[in-house]
């Protein structure tokens, strides 16, 4: 208590200083909550989004499924096990047909793939039902697949495949819908075909790639041959690539809390220089050298606890203002692996402000302490002398 | 109780390194302190008044031979112990005051007492009865930079005598004030060791000071010149 009350005056006494100290660690305070919490906000939303549109409650794979190997796409398909046939009468999962194929829009080849779903599905929100009952052979794009190739709902393109036995066809669709998601894995390069029409094009009658599960289910048994992909799983690579970049956008708070280090140190160091005859007369009136280090280490923290309360007097409002109307990346942030075409609302989660409030605690501790051992060989005569080693 | 001894060197020596050589500040001091004494410790500047009171306060420790405080042997003291006798016991007075800038006077007096963790209302009480006895109260509330010398260096003994210590100790207390400051200052000392029983050891070497006291030892070069005890009736004609 007594250290405390001593240490609050003198970095109050020190005025301006203190308060730049304090200012530019807030600074840092704030930088780190708002980047954190918007890539926590980024990677909530996208899994959402995800869930919503494409994950479920997780998927079904066939064995030999990989959704990075094009190349083996035409082998990963198998016939659909009798209990996820009843799966799918109950409403709890949806079948999916995946294989390659190719557009020709403006004339120029493009591979992309062609996945088959059930028009009546409920399990993912994307317009399936669009696809019902159509003479004509109709498709779903995504918004970007829809801006990279220049069609329009109600457009036509051909398509061109090679079915189980080799053989090539051809045949027009035309887009009955254009939908728009974040998720990039639904909507890049691909277009979407009522399941029986795609299973009739391929000669693959009651086949599927995958299912996704409805998000309320969770099933008893998995059918062999096939693989149990869960929900997190599914989500962990959008975490990873959320996590890769808030881990490149560190590198700018890093600086930033260096900055306020280096001004705190350096107070530190001033503070004990100017202040030795203190320090002396401090040891002269019975205080321990390791309550004088104490004292100092104190003074140096307290910047961290004042730039807490300067981070929320303009943090808060900031970091509320951005949590409401949240903020507006530019469409095409391909970049990011991620489709970010809307608003991204940060998420200030409590063991992300807690997180921040102990590391720069512990950081501005650790900086206050390291100048302070010089107190530690310094002789209270020659301090009481206003003399240094 | 009368004939206590409070301080006793035995063949103290202090040497300071210089260079390849060691310069002697200190050489065969011995003296004894009795409690209740009001000593000076005279000599001119670089005689090693300062060094026989850093020694004789714990904070600093002899080159050889033995200093001992209440009973402990110096040079044998934990920078703990150190402190806990000089938080207990002693009070410092400096020639340059030393108050803490951020406190008020009350709170630069009060902070010995947050020391020795004494209770709110004991403690009030008595930082109210040493600046009363320093008669600096109508400062209680005024930081150390709006006080004059004299104020300044009245408020440091109250903080050195709050606590009531068996030893005052005070490096030339007088050496940055008038004529008229100094006289009021060594008179306040002078009441408070009649009152409180508490021995004064100073150093000076100011003729103003050398008239209060009642034991006079020169130092010369480090070297007791000599140590003699002054009748009482000398200051008795000075008011
Ligand atoms: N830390 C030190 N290092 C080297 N020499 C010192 C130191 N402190 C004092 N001295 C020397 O010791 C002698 C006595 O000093 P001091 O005790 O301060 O004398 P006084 O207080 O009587 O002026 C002086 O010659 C001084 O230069
Ligand atoms: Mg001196």
């Amino acid at each position: 208590m007594v250290l405390l009350r001593l240490a609050f005056r003198n970095i109050w006494g020190a005025g301006l200083r203190t308060w730049l100290n304090a200012i530019v660690l807030s600074i840092s305070f704030v930088a780190i909550i708002w980047t954190q919490g918007l890539y926590e906000g980024m990677a909530e939303q996208v899994s959402r989004e995800m869930i919503k549109v494409s994950v479920g409650g997780g998927q079904i794979w066939h064995s030999n499924y990989d959704p990075y190997d094009p190349l083996t796409l035409d082998e990963s398909h198998g016939q659909i096990p009798p209990i996820c046939q009843q799966w799918i009468a109950n409403d709890q999962a949806a079948p999916v047909l995946i294989h390659q194929g190719a557009i020709y829009p403006q004339g120029r080849m493009q591979q992309i793939l062609l996945k088959g779903i059930d028009p009546g599905q409920q399990i993912v929100q994307l317009p399936t039902q669009g696809l019902a009952n159509h003479d004509r052979l109709t498709g779903l794009i995504g918004a970007r697949m829809a801006r990279k190739t220049g069609l329009q709902k109600g457009d036509y393109i051909t398509i061109r495949w090679r079915d189980s036995k080799g053989v090539f066809d051809a045949a027009d669709v035309q887009i009955a819908g254009i939908f728009d998601t974040y998720a990039a894995s639904i909507d890049q390069n691909q277009i979407w075909l009522p399941l029986n029409r795609l299973q009739r094009m391929l000669a693959m009658p009651d086949q599927a790639t995958m299912f996704i599960l409805d998000r309320e289910f969770s099933p008893s048994k998995i059918p062999e041959g096939w693989l149990f992909k869960r929900q997190n799983d599914l989500l962990a690579n959008i975490q990873e690539i959320v996590q890769a970049k808030s881990v490149g956008a560190s590198i700018l708070y890093v600086v930033l809390l260096l900055l306020a280090m280096l001004a705190i140190f350096d107070t530190q160091v001033l503070s004990i220089f100017r202040r030795r005859k203190e320090i002396g007369t401090l040891i002269a009136l019975g205080m321990t050298r390791s309550r004088v280090i104490g004292l100092f280490t104190l003074e140096g923290s307290m910047h961290g606890v004042l730039a807490a309360i300067v981070a929320a007097i303009y943090g808060i409002p900031l970091l509320v203002w951005y949590a409401v109307y949240g903020l507006g990346l530019p469409i095409d942030a391909e970049n990011y692996g991620i489709a970010l075409g809307q608003r991204i609302f940060p998420i200030y989660s409590a063991g992300l402000i807690i997180g921040t409030t102990l590391l720069i605690m512990i950081v501005v501790t650790i900086i206050s302490y390291w100048p302070t051992r010089r107190i530690a060989k310094l002789k209270p005569t020659d301090a009481l002398l206003g003399k240094t080693q | 109780m009368e004939n206590e001894v409070q301080v006793k060197t035995e063949h103290l020596v202090k040497r300071y390194p210089m260079g390849a050589e060691s310069f002697p500040a200190l050489q065969d001091i011995n003296l004894q302190f009795m409690k209740g004494e009001f000593t000076g410790i005279v000599g001119p500047s670089g005689s090693g008044k300062t060094t026989l009171l850093n020694i004789i306060g714990t904070l600093d420790k002899p080159t050889e031979g033995e200093a001992l405080l209440l009973g402990k042997t110096i040079s044998k003291l934990t920078h703990k112990e150190g402190a806990k006798i000089r938080n207990e016991h002693l009070g410092f007075i400096f020639q340059t005051y030393n108050l803490l800038p951020v406190y008020t006077v009350f709170e630069n007096v009060e902070f010995p007492l947050l020391l020795l963790s004494m209770e709110k209302k004991e403690r009030d009480e008595a930082v109210w009865q040493a600046l009363e006895w320093m008669q600096i109260t109508e400062k209680a509330k005024v930081k150390p930079n709006q006080l004059s010398g004299g104020q300044a260096q009245r408020v440091a003994i109250a903080r050195s005598i709050v606590k009531k210590p068996k030893i005052v100790i005070a490096d030339e207390p007088t050496a940055n004030l008038d004529a008229k400051n100094s006289h009021r200052i060594l008179q306040l000392m002078v009441d408070l060791n009649k009152d409180l029983q508490t021995t004064f050891i100073f150093s000076t070497h100011d003729e103003k000071v050398i008239q209060y006291l009642r034991r006079i030892i020169n130092l010369e070069d480090g070297r007791v010149a000599s140590d003699e005890l002054v009748e009482l009736n000398g200051i008795a004609t000075q008011e």
